[in-house]
């Protein structure tokens, strides 16, 4: 029995400890919104917060986390979708096929809680996640976007 | 955020951050199961078009949406003719069982070759049309008045004497009763007010906030979840497994060979069963490929550069005269690798059989194509069987003719009747059974007159046929017609866009053992690269700067020069670039549009940067600028990701590359500045979802040897030092 603590909600898991907290978020919790692409944390699909560092879920056993680390997912980043990066998001129609989207949108809020005001060099360093279908320019312009818009330590 | 959009009669130009133009529009009604529930007791005006009491519009879409916005572009040629409120609109996919049951009235479900919009343009908003006719008669009858005395705007029906009004909600009851019109004379596209315009795309909500559902994320009550692992070598199969190692494992319910080639592991959860078939062991029959390597297919291809027998798509003049007539002779050749779709989401399905009846629900581009293979797998008539389509996590191709996934999903089902299982492939799965962007070598063969003027061109294609696997009966005499994109005479599809008097373009086709499959572009993706590396290559033999020596062929085929001059003005050809900064062009005509890219990017201590790309599409009629312009953008990831870094290689019959730690692919810090200028010349529907890919490789390739003097000629980039 592990516990974690979810968008708020501390829950007890009946799951083997070395089962990835993508899969207990999805599965036990199941909260689908955080995506599974690779396994191995090179894509970010899976990017959630754990005590709001942006986290490649797919590949870190729940063992490795304590049950008062705060784990966000995206549903959890807002509760009707309010956050100013999901607002940047939705102002330059960001997503494509979207399936990445959650992703990318954590590890973009993420970057903003630690640096509000990133350059150009900050944003290519930090969003290293994988997008097929090209939304990489607009990912870039509605990062500056929320950090224009106002407070991105929110979630 | 500023908007670049500048309008100048018939010639669109979008900024590279366009977006937020139409944020005012971007009402969004979420498609709840409770409207789908409404939806289902409200009867239909016509197959493409229901009206609910609330006003809300459904607009039914045929084809899939899998990121490249055609839900969103076929809403709007349907809204244009209906003449509703766009703000009421949202959309709903009528499953393939209903349209087989109905005579096929939504037509085709296939969404590739960047077809979605362009093959159904006519016939959607012939149903928007005949829907609104429809409406509007209902009101006229409901008020005992002519037709023509009523108008229609925004969902609000008008008669215009009495100044009476009433809405499409209101009479969309009665409107269903009415007899449906003939054929109606549709709108000139420069009357358009819905379609035609950068409207905000109607799926983006719930992309935001992790509610939008695709395949992988589906849930039902009781359902089990399976992974699977077929032999990774093409053409063996399973010798033999232990499911007694495993059988005990946490959640475990069975562990089934599904057939020579798969094994597999249902359990409770999707974890559990990865698992268990991660700890299962499997011998593999390896299959008569096992020695077939990178290197044998190499020379294989190889052999077919110089081998008698070709298939002939050109053939003008006389070359081999010109080649031995005393001019300047250049010759090139050009190796294209294998390459995996890798949509962000694995291939999945979700099925659930019973002895009477099948169900899949799937993220696919063909729908259709999904339920004759779930019948087919269920061993059901296709009556008993349906499918229900959910947005795709990238398509790209791989879920079009390949239904491998919807087969293995139906097998397992029917392990467990009465359950719904859930097959999710792994990424490694998913990139050791792909259908593979199809490798080919060329060999171009050039000649010179005294004046630099190009006299032959021998385009001598070697290598894999996509058809001649997977879809036979699209052979011309044994002759794949594919392998030719954007190298035809004349079709409408994709011509030449060179006056080249003596050519000849012919293909050796060699097939090694690797499945083949259509990939985003398609054949034009390496035909672009070859043509165009080589058109560079011969400008600078001819000692003529590479638009000049285009230009010069190009006189017969204005629409290919105005993409091409749009970029070269775009990018400031004739001007000097930023110091160490090179470019490079490229051109060619495919999937029905025209499209060009220009190229800027410098080398430091053999690192690649590409600072720039203006690109320029001519589709003919544009149905959404906004989208075209993502698509022209994505367009760049997906070529360049192939050109600097995409290669499935091969040994012991199988491919090497497992996931994204060795197949990489372009990220955000290596993404240039997209610059995308639209130019619609009307009269004819291009599409847009592909061409771009094709121009990618060759302009930054083209630009990489103005850099540094180096020919790539073979690709990915990453395997060569550019220092």
């Amino acid at each position: 029995m592990a516990r974690l603590t979810i968008n708020g909600e501390a829950r007890d898991f009946d799951v083997d400890p070395e089962t990835p907290l993508l899969w207990v978020i999805r599965e036990q919790a199941g909260l689908t919104g955080t995506k599974f692409g690779c396994g191995i944390a090179q894509c970010g699909a899976c990017t959630v917060h754990i005590d709001g560092i942006a986290t490649r879920s797919c590949a870190m056993p729940i063992n490795a986390i304590a049950p008062e680390q705060k784990i966000v997912t995206i549903e959890g980043l807002s509760p009707d979708g309010s956050h100013p990066v999901q607002k940047a998001w939705l102002a330059l129609d960001v997503p494509q096929c979207g399936y990445c989207q959650p992703g990318m949108i954590m590890a973009a809020a993420g970057l903003l809680q630690q640096n509000p005001n990133p350059n150009d060099e900050d944003i290519s360093a930090e969003i290293t996640n994988i997008c097929r279908c090209g939304t990489y320019n607009r990912v870039r312009a509605a990062i500056k976007e929320a950090a224009k818009g106002g407070s991105t330590q929110a979630g | 955020m500023t908007i670049a959009t500048k309008v100048s009669r018939r010639n669109f130009i979008v900024g590279s951050a366009a977006a937020v133009g139409g944020f005012s529009l971007g009402f969004h009604i979420p498609f709840t199961p409770e409207a789908l529930a409404q939806g289902a007791t409200i009867p239909e005006v016509n197959a493409w078009v229901v009206i609910k009491p609330d006003e809300t519009v459904v607009i039914r879409i045929a084809r899939s949406e899998m990121g490249q916005g055609t839900l969103t572009g076929l809403a709007q040629l349907v809204a244009e003719e209906l003449e509703c409120d766009w703000s009421k609109v949202t959309t709903e996919y009528p499953s393939p069982g209903q349209n087989l049951a109905r005579n096929r009235v939504w037509g085709n479900y296939s969404t590739g070759g960047s077809r979605g919009i362009r093959e159904s343009h006519d016939y959607v908003r012939q149903g928007g049309a005949a829907a609104r006719e429809m409406l509007v008669a209902a009101a006229a009858a409901e008020w005992k008045v002519p037709r023509s005395e009523c108008s229609v705007s925004k969902g609000v029906i008008t008669h215009n004497p009495s100044k009476r009004t009433t809405t499409y909600g209101k009479v969309a009851e009665a409107a269903a009763k009415q007899t449906p019109p003939g054929n109606i004379a549709l709108k000139d596209p420069k009357n358009w007010t819905i379609a035609g315009k950068p409207l905000p795309r109607l799926d983006t909500a719930d992309k935001l906030t992790g509610k939008q559902v695709y395949g992988a994320d589906l849930k039902f009550p009781g359902m089990l979840n399976a992974a699977v692992r077929a032999c990774p070598h093409f053409g063996g199969k399973v010798a033999s497994f232990d499911a007694a190692a495993v059988s005990g494992m946490p959640g475990v319910k069975k562990i089934v060979k599904i057939d020579d080639t798969t094994v597999a592991v249902i359990a409770d959860t999707w974890w559990r069963a990865k698992t268990a078939l991660d700890a299962l062991p499997v011998t593999w029959d390896e299959g008569p490929n096992k020695d077939v390597s990178t290197a044998s297919i190499a020379e294989m291809l190889k052999a077919g550069l110089d081998a008698n027998d070709a298939f002939v798509s050109t053939k003008v003049g006389d070359v081999q005269a010109q080649f031995s007539g005393g001019g300047k002779v250049v010759t090139a050749t050009y190796a294209f690798p294998y390459q995996n779709h890798a949509t962000m989401e694995p291939m999945n399905a979700t099925a659930l059989y019973t002895p009477d009846r099948c169900e899949v629900w799937v993220p696919t581009q063909n729908g259709e194509s999904s339920l004759a293979v779930a019948a087919e797998a269920a061993g059901l008539p296709v009556q008993k069987c349906d499918v229900h389509k959910v947005h795709l996590g990238g398509g790209f191709g791989r879920r079009g003719n390949f239904q491998d996934y919807v087969r293995q999903a139906v097998l397992l089902a029917k392990e467990v009747p009465g359950t719904h299982v859930k097959l999710l492939w792994t990424r490694e799965e998913d990139m050791l059974h792909g259908a593979y962007h199809p490798t080919t070598q060329c060999k171009m063969t050039g000649a010179l007159d005294a004046q630099g003027n190009l006299t032959a061109l021998h385009m001598r294609i070697s290598g894999q046929s996509i058809l001649a696997t997977v879809r036979p009966e699209g052979m011309q005499g044994g002759m794949d017609p594919v392998v030719f994109q954007g190298l035809t005479a004349s079709s409408p599809e994709g011509h030449l866009g060179y006056t080249i008097p003596n050519l000849v373009i012919d293909h050796a086709m060699r097939n090694p053992p690797i499945p083949p499959g259509f990939w985003r572009g398609v054949n034009l993706n390496q035909n672009a690269i070859y043509v165009e590396s080589f058109m560079d290559e011969l400008a600078h033999a001819a000692g003529v700067d590479p638009l000049e020596f285009r230009r010069k062929l190009m006189a017969k085929h204005p629409k290919h020069l105005a993409v091409l001059n749009a970029v070269a003005e775009g990018v400031g050809w004739d001007k000097a670039p930023p110091q160490g900064v090179h470019r490079g062009l490229a051109q060619i005509m495919g999937f029905g549009s025209y499209v060009a890219a220009a190229a800027e990017v410098s080398v430091t201590d053999g690192r690649l940067k590409i600072h720039r790309i203006v690109a320029a599409t001519d589709p003919g009629h544009m149905v959404n600028p906004a989208q075209i312009e993502r698509q022209v953008e994505g367009s760049f990831v997906y070529g360049l990701s192939a050109s600097l870094y995409g290669e499935c290689t091969v040994k012991n019959g199988r491919i090497e590359q497992e996931n994204f730690d060795t197949y990489d692919v372009l990220r955000m810090a290596e993404m240039p500045a997209v610059e995308t200028i639209i130019l619609p010349s009307g009269g004819f529907w291009g599409g847009v979802g592909e061409p771009t890919i094709a121009v990618a490789a060759p302009a930054v390739l083209n630009a990489l040897f103005a850099a540094t003097g180096k020919r790539i000629r073979t690709l990915p980039l990453k395997n060569h030092d550019l220092a």
